[in-house]
């Protein structure tokens, strides 16, 4: 089947998709965006979360035909996804839930291409930034899924107690770190967003 | 105590930004954080095929017959493989004893054996492929512990052994035995005024590492391979891939891709062998990734233990004896077992004091799943026992166990049992000192917070099953030693390539080794010590593989110690051929050249008393200095294979634990509230890792604790949760807060006086928990991990 959606602001087109085929093999496999990553493809882990309309979900069990002209943002697209939001809305997230992005607006951005030779991405975004900080990054195998969990978590509710982050990222799997470091990225990118205010 | 030992004197490098010492950030960061970093996983070919491993569904069984027509009749097929397909002689691969059947041969020994590979189009494709290979299996009876293993008619779970262990062991279902005696632990045994005697069961603990078993293999032009593969020691997966495929170690061209975490897991080797013959013989690049249900099966384990110890004590408190047995459970094939059995020996005193000691180490061939390396190798199942004893001891005798640990801490200058002095400092009362130290959490948060009592924090959490009804606090403690580096007179060496040019107007140092990173830091460190060792602030990795000499293993705590004393040696060197140029071409400029203490920092020459001579880029021009060079540490000798005594190993590691834990005793949930950690590191060459390894290091030892086991069926020997839903690892929310303190005594033997590190944390962490529970519940509490049922006694059977 052939499947049309929007990744990262731009429209993608998959032919020949294999009825069985979850949107997370469509993204690594067709799309050549092998960043959300397959650590367990049950939804246990939360290493292939990504936003399907701005709500996060285990692109593992989302079949590749349900997205069909539906908006999916990756950790490949997070920088880009980012800065819209902060163009749109200064000040960053807001507890009100008037201020996410629209489908509308999502639509409008495009993410901008990295450069695979020298491995230099464009900005990075807040949470990006935080977890590189932070030393929340080891293998960085779970790190894709945390970042899009972390930025929904942060553009939802700019500043979490401890225990709104361990509940927001409770469905994400990490075997290095022991989550401190990942605790202290999100406290460090919340801290950064609130002085930028 | 002495906690004196400044790192050794650092000169060098110390006005240059970036080196040793400092929190410099991965430099793989970025790529990390954007999706960019290219996991083994990732890779992608054009005209790739997918590779796909049929594995047994039975533990233990004859294979009668093997029918691949449905198979290889499949459309988008191109080759399906058996025993019979391999193409040279050499059909076995392993890390120590080569018993490990590349695919099965007339015979399979545990549940999820490879027997065939297919490569296909699709990976679903290769997939129902597979499915339709029909093998006829005549079970046999599973050997599942010792007393089926060593009974008189066991059957062999390898016949005809011919290993260089076979001569010591007493039955061939036992892969090695390491007894250990000194003094005399009877007559010791005699003074003692208590004696404590315990059995204790570890269960077996997956890696869990999220970045599945995967690479590409691709056939090149000259006949050869190239394989991209995620793996803890490039040039030993090379050893033993090579003489399967009949190709000399050239013509297979191994890079390392990103790797998504080890911890021992991927020591064996896994999909390679595999990967590279379905690639010869389709003359295709073949891609495989094992999904997590096969990821179960496609590594080693931790080796699950029954121990049994014996100690005795007198009145004021002072350890008289002890006496072990350690029963390591290697499943099928031998993998890591031997020196996993060295390491449980030798280490399984702990870092206390005890003259008079009978120590007995086995691991055993069963039909369980095979067992190896994951962190703290050994260590880590006679710290659950050995302070679980301990605190036993100190019940009995009416001392606090803190203080009863500490009456009997080893120093610098202890004896081991193996005979081997301690060298360097043993601050093992100090950690425990520093750790009880810590003020408690407090008390009843439920209690006092009232209505803003937050559930998460409870045992429970988001189940909200407890208010603070039925739940009550336990504090435990523990402390253990882990030995750092290959031991046992391993030839344990590294090689680091370096070279310094002027690149753009800059001199930029080029490191080069075989070390995988596998989230560990070691890139970070790597580039910190060449800009300690040669004064600049540009450096490049670059990427691993088998065109530069090999690194060992990134395991047993040892690469910042061995790669990167590697890389500090052949940067001493380089930066003494940069001088050397220099003399040559500005010497006769200023007598300092000729007399003084010369250094590099920030890019120019200087003298020791920091006067500018001359700038690297005038130096170097356009010439370009590289060296290769190996690196070894100082060596070890085997154990006596009746005594046990030699100095086996290099250096010690200790860290001691506090666990916090609030149990909600109805209905055994628990909640550890702080796992607090104190470390000495030697030298943290990068503090922000260093706390890093640690946090990830306790956290390990929490989940086999209270959550993490495989559960092998004892009438099949099947596994039975190979999945992340049935095999729990801690999330956010079952791990609490780790404060970490580091203590940073030098160890004059090792580079900077650093100390390796990523293991002992996982050592005491269990123990303490599990003494936090007893003490919270006053139960025995013998095994880990402890389960609902376990805290409730509602135990089945």
């Amino acid at each position: 089947m052939r499947v049309n959606f929007t990744v990262n602001g731009r429209k993608q087109e998959a032919d020949d998709v294999w009825e069985g085929e979850s949107l997370l093999y469509v993204l690594r496999e067709r799309m050549g965006l092998p960043g959300s990553k397959n650590a367990c493809e049950q939804g246990e882990c939360g290493s292939c979360t990504v936003r399907l309309d701005g709500v996060p979900v285990c692109s593992c069990l989302v079949a590749a035909g349900q997205v069909e002209g539906r908006e999916v943002v990756t950790v490949e697209g997070l920088a880009d996804y980012a800065k819209h939001r902060e163009d749109a809305h200064p000040g960053g997230g807001c507890a009100s839930g008037a201020c996410g992005t629209s489908i509308d607006a999502a639509q409008r951005w495009q993410a901008k291409p990295v450069d695979g030779q020298t491995g230099e991405a464009g900005a990075l975004s807040p949470i990006q930034q935080a977890f590189i900080d932070a030393g929340a990054v080891q293998c960085g195998f779970c790190t894709p899924g945390l970042l899009v969990a972390a930025d929904e978590l942060l553009e939802r509710n700019a500043s979490p107690s401890d225990q709104d982050i361990r509940e927001a990222l409770s469905g994400n799997l990490c075997r290095c770190t022991g989550y401190e470091k990942i605790l202290d990225a999100v406290r460090l990118a919340a801290a950064r967003q609130e002085e930028a205010v | 105590m002495a906690t004196t030992g400044t790192p050794t004197n650092i000169t060098q490098g110390s006005k240059t930004k970036g080196g040793i010492g400092e929190s410099t950030l991965r430099p793989d960061g970025t790529l990390k954080v954007t999706g960019e970093f290219a996991y083994s996983s990732d890779m992608w070919h054009e005209d790739m095929l997918w590779g796909q491993t049929l594995r047994s569904t039975v533990a233990h069984a004859e294979i009668r017959s093997i029918d691949i027509s449905e198979a290889v009749a499949m459309p988008g097929v191109y080759a399906v493989l058996t025993y019979d397909d391999l193409p040279t002689e050499v059909k076995n691969y392993g890390l120590e004893i080569q018993d490990t059947p590349v695919l099965a041969h007339g015979k399979v020994r545990h549940h999820g054996e490879p027997v065939a590979l297919v490569a296909a189009d699709h990976p679903e494709t290769a997939r129902r492929a597979a499915a339709k290979i029909k093998i006829e299996y005549v079970e046999l009876p599973v050997i599942t512990d010792e007393a089926s293993a060593t009974a008189p008619d066991a059957i062999l779970v390898h016949e005809g052994r011919d290993d260089h262990h076979i001569g010591h062991v007493p039955h061939p279902n036992i892969v090695h035995r390491q007894p250990i005696v000194r003094g005399n632990a009877d007559e010791a045994a005699k003074r003692a005024d208590v004696i404590v005697k315990g059995e204790y069961t570890f269960g077996m603990q997956d890696q869990a590492f999220l970045g599945p078993e995967s690479g590409l293999a691709v056939p090149s032009e000259d006949g050869g391979v190239e394989l991209y593969v995620a793996t803890q020691w490039l040039h030993s997966d090379l050893k033993q891939i090579a003489p399967v495929l009949g190709l000399p170690e050239e013509k297979v061209r191994m890079t390392l891709s990103g790797v998504g975490g080890a911890f021992g897991g991927r020591e064996d080797i896994s999909m390679q062998i595999h990967a590279c013959l379905l690639a010869l013989r389709t003359g295709k690049p073949v891609k495989i990734v094992y999904n997590r249900f096969e990821s179960f099966f496609g590594h080693v384990h931790r080796h699950p233990a029954k121990l049994y110890y014996e100690h005795g004590a007198t009145k004021d408190g002072k350890l008289t004896h002890m006496k072990c047995k350690i029963v390591l459970d290697g499943g099928a094939y031998a993998s890591a077992s031997p020196a996993v059995v060295g390491n449980a020996s030798s280490l399984s005193v702990g870092p206390y004091v005890i003259d008079d000691v009978d120590i007995e180490a086995i691991a055993l061939y069963t039909n369980n799943p095979p067992c190896g390396a994951m962190r703290g190798f050994g260590a880590v199942q006679a710290c659950f026992a050995y302070e679980a004893q301990m605190d036993k001891l100190a019940a009995k005798l009416g001392i606090d166990p803190v203080e009863f640990r500490q009456l009997n801490a080893m120093e610098q200058g202890t004896i081991m049992p193996t005979g081997q002095p301690v060298d360097s400092p043993a601050p093992v009362a100090e950690l425990l000192r520093r750790i009880k130290a810590r003020p408690l959490p407090p008390e009843q948060q439920w209690a006092t917070a009232g209505e803003q009592a937050d559930v998460r924090a409870l045992p429970g959490g988001l189940s909200n099953t407890t208010h603070g009804e039925g739940v009550v606090r336990g504090v435990g403690y523990a402390v253990g030693i882990k030995n750092v580096g290959f031991s046992e007179g391993f030839d344990d060496y590294s090689t680091a390539k370096v070279r310094m040019e002027v690149v753009g107007g800059e001199p930029v140092a080029t490191v080069h080794t075989a070390m995988a990173e596998v989230g560990q830091g070691g890139v970070t460190v790597h580039a910190q010590i060449a800009r300690t060792e040669l004064g600049v602030t540009q450096v490049t990795i670059h990427p691993a593989d088998t065109q530069v000499g090999s690194a060992g293993s990134t395991s047993a705590s040892r690469q910042t110690y061995v790669t990167g004393g590697a890389v500090k040696n052949t940067c001493e060197h380089v930066r003494e051929a940069v001088l050397e140029i220099g003399r040559r071409k500005f010497g006769s400029y200023h007598p300092a050249w000729a007399t003084a203490e010369l250094l590099l920092e920030g890019g120019k020459v200087v003298t020791d008393g920091g006067e500018v001579l001359a700038d690297l880029v005038d130096v170097l021009e356009d010439e370009a200095v590289e060296l290769e060079l190996e690196w070894r540490h100082r060596p070890t000798e085997a154990f006596d294979l009746r005594t046990g005594q030699g100095n086996g190993h290099v250096q010690y590691s200790f860290a001691a634990h506090r666990a916090v834990v609030e149990v909600d005793t109805e209905l055994g949930l628990v909640k550890v509230v702080e796992l607090a950690v104190a470390q000495d590191v030697g030298k943290a060459l990068n503090p922000l890792s260093v706390v890093g390894q640690i946090q990830g290091g306790t956290t390990q030892g929490l989940g086999v604790a209270v959550m993490e086991e495989i559960i092998v069926d004892p009438k099949t020997a099947k596994v039975r949760n190979p999945s992340f839903t049935d095999y729990l690892i801690p999330t956010i929310l079952d791990t609490p807060t780790i404060p970490v303190d580091v203590l940073e005594l030098a160890d004059e033997h090792a580079p900077y006086g650093l100390r390796g590190i990523g293991e002992a944390p996982t050592l005491s962490s269990t123990p303490a928990v599990l003494a936090a529970i007893r003490n919270a519940t006053g139960l025995e509490l013998n095994r880990t991990p402890v389960r609902p049922e376990h805290l409730t006694g509602t135990e089945s059977s």
